[in-house]
């Protein structure tokens, strides 16, 4: 089990200190932003794409409007303030942990280790097939702008996600043209199928700020992915190093 | 020179099996963090996650 005890920690460590560098630029670029849009979903009078519509959770009674607020108020829900950052930042660092785990697992077995040096290549690998793949059928969305059925945006996110993953590894792995032949097929793949098309409706949301957010939420992103991917390499080859030390001083 | 072969065969050096079980355990943790971060369709994880979601680029409502 050593093996895992040293991924198991290279990505805590790495997501938990990623997901932090994360939340601090996230708060300053992104979270205003999410903020101010929420000022005009509220002010819109059709509340039919507010929180609760396409929710697969959502009841009929949850999706009534709210006059103030509309998430499902039977529900629990952080207050805004402190408390919405405290829990948006404690998301941020668990789905931080949860990419770098996705990362470590890629990398044990694809046997492809990841070191300080190619970390940037795993950290940008990560960012285009969890964020920019996806991103590009899916651009980030305010709350209130108007989107099609969760369920099947969720089913184009995944697969989008797995395709564009497995063409990069393609690369990485076959380092030839078959292998740039089948990375070029599956990254394609998605977007020839397209993403669940948004109802052509108008947004209470600004579009300056849809603009704004969209490339904000992605440069952010991006920061992760590249602080994440060379620590988790660092961590994964400081360990693996006192790992082999250890074994050295057992049998000297 | 050896410490770069050193690090460089520490994954291939494993046996598969050894491999496997530490990949799958952590590609299971990671998709168990990041479905629940971004996918799970419980009303009080999707309000506590909720900016999380939009600024990841989940998809959310």
């Amino acid at each position: 089990m050593k093996l895992f005890q040293r991924i198991f920690f290279a990505a805590v460590l790495s997501g938990l200190a990623a997901g932090l560098a994360m939340s601090a630029v996230q708060q300053w670029r992104v979270a205003p932003l999410i903020l101010e849009a929420e000022t005009y979903e509220n002010a819109a009078p059709a509340a039919e794409h507010s929180h609760d519509a396409g929710t697969a959770a959502a009841t009929t009674e949850a999706a009534a409007p709210a006059d103030d607020h509309h998430h499902d108020e039977e529900a629990w829900a952080p207050q805004d303030g402190t408390e919405r950052v405290v829990y948006t930042v404690l998301a941020n660092v668990l789905g931080a942990i949860g990419f770098a785990f996705l990362l470590a697992a890629v990398s044990v077995l694809s046997g492809i280790e990841i070191t300080t040096r190619n970390g940037l290549i795993w950290g940008l690998g990560g960012f285009i097939a969890l964020q920019l793949a996806p991103a590009v059928g899916l651009p980030p969305e305010l709350p209130g702008m108007p989107a099609a059925d969760l369920v099947a945006r969720q089913a184009w996110w995944i697969g989008t996600a797995i395709a564009t993953g497995a063409g990069i590894l393609a690369i990485a792995r076959l380092r030839n043209w078959t292998g740039l032949a089948i990375a070029v097929v599956l990254i394609a793949a998605p977007h020839v199928i397209g993403a669940p098309p948004a109802p052509h409706e108008p947004s209470g949301v600004p579009a300056h700020l849809a603009t704004a957010y969209a490339a904000n939420a992605l440069a952010t992103g991006a920061l992760f992915w590249l602080i994440a991917g060379p620590l988790l390499g660092w961590l994964n080859e400081r360990f693996a190093k006192s790992e082999a030390f250890a074994l050295k001083g057992a049998h000297a | 020179m050896t410490t770069a072969t050193q690090t460089s065969t520490t994954i291939a050096s494993l046996s598969i099996s050894q491999r496997l079980t530490a990949g799958v355990l952590a590609l299971f943790l990671g998709l168990v963090l990041v479905g629940g971060v971004g996918f799970a369709s419980d009303m009080a994880i999707h309000n506590g996650a909720h900016d999380t979601r939009h600024a990841l680029g989940f998809p959310c409502h």
